[in-house]
């Protein structure tokens, strides 16, 4: 239900402590402050998070599709810059 | 109806935990009644959001009032085995939902009491009821929160909503009053700490709902003269209604499980 009164948001949730806010998807709400409450509303029912971020989905430039040959296949071939080639010591732990 | 009603023994501390538990019950029900039909997604949400907090309440507050009782009663039958006359909730919570503006309003002015009522609440000399009421606090603060964001965006919204949000208050006004009446069955509760005096919020949910009314550009009315009965079992019509529909199937099929 796209109306001019409830523009499109998208939702950031960070689970936890250390972690980075994650896209989980989004929503429609008149102002930031509604948005915030439907996002946790609407997110956040089984615990998902510790922190919400919303974002007015028209504030994202995304990438054109059409052009993803340009843009990512050249980065297929580069396998070098994995870093593969490396053995990670196990206390390092999670990388 | 094929069961027959359960009797309770209405101890002052049975009673005034059904009363709430009943509160709890009738407005989260309604708030169910949404489910499916309102003016957006994300507020069909919100509202069966805060209507199964309010179950979890009622469910807390039956148990312990059936525990007090000590008669073999539990939440079931509490809920779903009581007739019109033997629910004790307030009359304003039984109030139909309405347009979205009239439930939005039923919601605000009982969570700015409630809100109060349970972080008071939390001082129990009861420590279930003190339990109880620090789970609610968190629960009811954002009930308040949701619908104060609602009271202001609609009465300071067009002329339609706030057209409709100043009619609900005016019509659900007369209910407020019987959320700070005290009757005789709750005084000796009082005196021993277990439940809290109603009068003295009275003056703390005043001003929370007068400056959210007038942020909304609505008014409060002027009068005064307060409609009550449903704490002693005298409800309006709609009650009836809602229980018919809430008690069905257990009153059909008794003992049915999924």
């Amino acid at each position: 239900m796209a109306t001019p009164n409830t523009p499109l948001w998208e939702v950031f949730i960070r689970s936890r402590n250390g972690l980075a806010h994650k896209h989980v998807g989004s929503l429609h709400a008149s102002d930031t402050t509604l948005a915030l409450q439907a996002a946790r509303d609407i997110y956040t029912r089984r615990g998902e998070g510790l922190s919400i971020w919303v974002v007015p989905s028209n504030a994202i430039t995304a990438s054109d599709p059409s052009e993803k040959g340009m843009v990512f296949e050249p980065a297929e071939s580069k396998i070098y810059r994995h870093p593969t080639f490396y053995d990670v010591p196990d206390e390092v732990g999670h990388m | 109806m094929a069961v027959a009603s359960i009797q309770v023994s209405e101890t002052p501390l049975v009673l005034y935990t059904l009363r709430r538990a009943d509160d709890a019950l009738i407005l989260g029900h309604r708030l169910s009644e949404w489910c499916g039909h309102a003016p957006m997604m994300e507020e069909d949400m919100a509202l069966a959001n805060m209507g199964l907090d309010l179950l979890g309440q009622a469910r807390e507050l039956y148990s312990y009032a059936a525990k007090v009782e000590g008669r073999g009663n539990d939440e079931d039958k509490f809920a779903y085995l009581r007739d019109v006359r033997q629910y004790r909730n307030l009359l304003l919570l039984e109030q139909p939902n309405g347009d979205f503006a009239r439930t939005m309003v039923r919601q605000f002015v009982y969570a700015a009491f409630a809100d109060l009522y349970w972080r008071a609440m939390m001082q129990s000399s009861d420590p279930t009821l003190a339990a109880i009421a620090a789970k609610s606090e968190k629960e009811t603060a954002y009930h308040l929160r949701h619908s104060s964001e609602w009271m202001v965006r609609l009465g300071d919204g067009t002329e339609e909503s706030h057209r409709r949000a100043q009619g609900a208050i005016d019509d659900l006004w007369a209910y407020t009053g019987e959320m700070f009446h005290l009757d005789d069955s709750e005084r000796g509760l009082i005196d021993a700490g277990i439940a809290i005096g109603p009068a003295k919020l009275h003056a703390p949910w005043l001003k929370t709902i007068s400056g959210v009314v007038n942020e909304a550009t609505l008014a409060l009315p002027k009068s005064d003269w307060m409609q009550q009965g449903g704490r002693d079992g005298r409800h309006s019509e709609h009650l009836g209604h809602l229980l018919s529909e809430l008690q069905s199937m257990p009153r059909t099929f008794p003992g049915a499980t999924w």
